[in-house]
């Protein structure tokens, strides 16, 4: 039980990650991304490169950071990783999701997001294989944290989760600290009104892709880290993540925050009861929990 | 010749039944507005109540009530409609990305559902032993192919009829005024919530009727036959069909069908052996980039809907 416990608020920074750059997206472009979370295989996948890239450039690079099996090299490739992925998420908007706004509703975008998400995954699997990948083949020992109950804890899985949030401190000061932050919130309150006081709409949803993106890349690698990585992440992952917005309240970044760690958790301590084939079917009954009972999630606004 | 035309009546044959699919999309997405994420749900649904009504008993699983045909069928599309309604309470007064997701949520837990459950439906390795309906007076050949087809086509045309006739009716008028302008509809005292869930169901029950014919005519249903990418497939028939519009649905179906069958046989006979261990990837690629590319350059389809004046606005 406590071991599942562990694990879920493991699993739940990275949903975390993933859900804050989904609910930004869905509360300024009011559509439901289903590739948002191909943009973290594409995060996981970049992140691969170029590991392999540094660590043949500079074999130094490639030594471990003792306890972790993380490399510098990595640590170097998911910096790289997460500013790549931000851009692609840039130029998906600019290529695809841009032209289908200016010309139709919004749920021809959710339609776009379904093609979009289908072409990147597949792009992914012809180009790197459809077989899973590791960024490093070392076995790392768990931690034995106690044996009565047992429980086990890999390093990385610490890293990951102090990681992910520091990421999301930073972000928190930067929404509550900058103008950028206030200009964020005006937006999404009410755009017209944030417009005409001068905030450039094109930019900020320009910037929204970029943190969207790059938060991904980090949850892709950090799932990598403590999982494989493989084309279909994206497809695993992406029912998760729109759990974790429902749950939090779609808009609220604080709500992704938490609505990321309650699935996490519910989803594995669901697994004391459940056979574990039924995994992938636990954030559906997250999410139609939340509409049963709360439908705005824990801190979204009522809106239509 | 004559394996190119049993191949024909095979193909017609499941063209046909997704064109019943694609038709009950059209209702949700084209007439209402609807986003349904999980046709295959739906579809899934008809198929497995078709074959666990009307299958012979089975050791392991529920199942084998042996129910005759028809009622089999129609119990399939019960099913399908009751799960519409189950999502469509929850999820239609909210945003309308929500029944997006929702819908998606369900095909994923349908199909998880269907693996895993074996004391429900046989689980991984699905259901078998179904007795295809006159087959002792029929045989299985080629006889028995093209009367299952002519079935299937009058189903069709069936299904074709009904929707038209309900989008020329008083409640199709309404679902479009719904999916035009929500607020002036409401104004007019119309519940959309209430007129959505009704056209939800409805397209829904064709999904079931889709699949238990596609159930019908392998005998066999698993969950290798409800993964997403059929919704897809089902999609980008609408798609480029032209949403909204019937005929143009029924076209799509056939086309699309014809591109996939088409571009999965070339990939098998030209490619190299290592490549075609991706030919799903590739055939994936092409799938999303056609949905994705009429939305951008051709978004009404290529059979566009009709725009219709109301019989009362007609000028005399």
């Amino acid at each position: 039980m406590i071991q599942h416990l562990v694990d879920g608020v493991l699993v739940g920074s990275i949903l975390s990650l993933g859900a804050i750059g989904l609910t930004l997206a869905m509360h300024m472009l009011r559509f439901a991304n289903f590739s948002h979370a191909e943009l973290l295989s594409i995060g996981a996948y970049a992140a691969l490169v170029f590991d392999g890239l540094f660590a043949a450039l500079y074999p130094l690079l490639a030594t471990k950071i003792e306890p972790l099996s993380l490399t510098w090299a990595l640590t170097l490739a998911l910096l790289i990783s997460m500013a790549l992925t931000g851009a692609s998420a840039v130029v998906i908007d600019r290529l695809i999701f841009r032209r289908v706004r200016a010309k139709g509703g919004e749920l021809s975008m959710v339609f776009a997001s379904f093609g979009v998400a289908m072409v990147l995954r597949n792009i992914i699997g012809l180009t790197f294989g459809l077989q899973s990948q590791l960024y490093s083949k070392d076995i790392v020992m768990a931690l034995v944290l106690s044996r009565d109950p047992l429980l086990l804890i890999k390093p990385d899985q610490v890293f990951s989760l102090i990681a992910a949030l520091a990421i999301m401190a930073i972000l928190h000061l930067i929404l509550s600290r900058t103008t950028f932050g206030y200009a964020l919130k005006a937006v999404a309150e009410n755009p017209n009104l944030a417009q005409v006081s001068g905030v450039n709409l094109n930019r900020m949803i320009v910037l929204i892709w970029i943190i969207g993106g790059g938060l991904a890349a980090a949850a892709g690698v950090f799932y990598g880290l403590s999982n494989q990585i493989n084309p279909v992440l994206g497809r695993d992952l992406v029912l998760p993540i729109f759990a974790a917005t429902i749950v939090g309240g779609i808009g609220s970044i604080y709500g992704a925050v938490l609505g990321g760690f309650l699935v996490g958790i519910a989803s594995n301590i669901a697994l004391v009861i459940l056979p574990s084939g039924y995994s992938p079917a636990v954030p559906f009954l997250i999410i139609l929990l939340v509409l049963l009972i709360r439908p705005t999630g824990l801190f979204g606004e009522e809106r239509t | 010749m004559i394996g190119l035309i049993s191949y024909l009546v095979f193909f017609t044959t499941i063209a046909a039944i997704l064109s019943i699919a694609v038709l009950g999309l059209n209702l949700h997405w084209g007439n209402t507005g609807l986003f349904n994420g999980g046709v295959v749900a739906f579809f899934g649904a008809g198929a497995y109540g078709t074959l666990i009504l009307g299958g012979t008993p089975q050791s392991g699983h529920l199942g084998g009530y042996e129910l005759p045909y028809l009622i089999a069928l129609t119990g399939g599309m019960v099913i399908a409609g009751f799960m519409a309604w189950a999502v469509g309470i929850l999820t239609l007064r909210l945003r309308h990305d929500y029944l997006a997701i929702a819908t998606f949520g369900v095909a994923v837990a349908f199909e998880n559902l269907m693996r895993n459950a074996t004391g429900l439906a046989g689980g991984a390795t699905g259901i078998r032993g179904f007795e295809r309906p006159l087959r002792s007076a029929l045989g299985d050949g080629f006889t028995y192919n093209v009367l299952f087809l002519i079935f299937v086509l009058i189903l069709l045309a069936a299904t074709y009829l009904f929707l038209e006739r309900l989008i020329r009716s008083p409640f199709g008028r309404m679902l479009r005024a719904i999916r035009e302008d929500e607020v002036a509809a409401q104004s007019l005292g119309k519940s959309p919530s209430r007129v959505r869930l009704t056209a939800f169901i409805t397209g829904s029950v064709i999904m079931g009727l889709a699949g238990g014919l596609y159930g019908t005519f392998y005998a066999f249903i698993s969950p290798q036959d409800v993964l997403p990418i059929l919704t897809f497939q089902i999609w980008a028939m609408l798609i480029v069909g032209g949403a909204g519009n019937n005929k143009g649905a029924i076209m799509g179906a056939f086309l699309i069908w014809a591109a996939w069958t088409a571009s999965g046989w070339a990939l098998s006979r030209f490619a190299p052996l290592d490549v075609q261990l991706y030919t799903g990837s590739i055939q994936f690629v092409l799938i999303g980039s056609v949905i994705v590319g009429m939305l951008l350059w051709r978004p009404q389809g290529l059979f566009p809907e009709k725009l219709v004046v109301s019989q009362a606005a007609r000028p005399k």
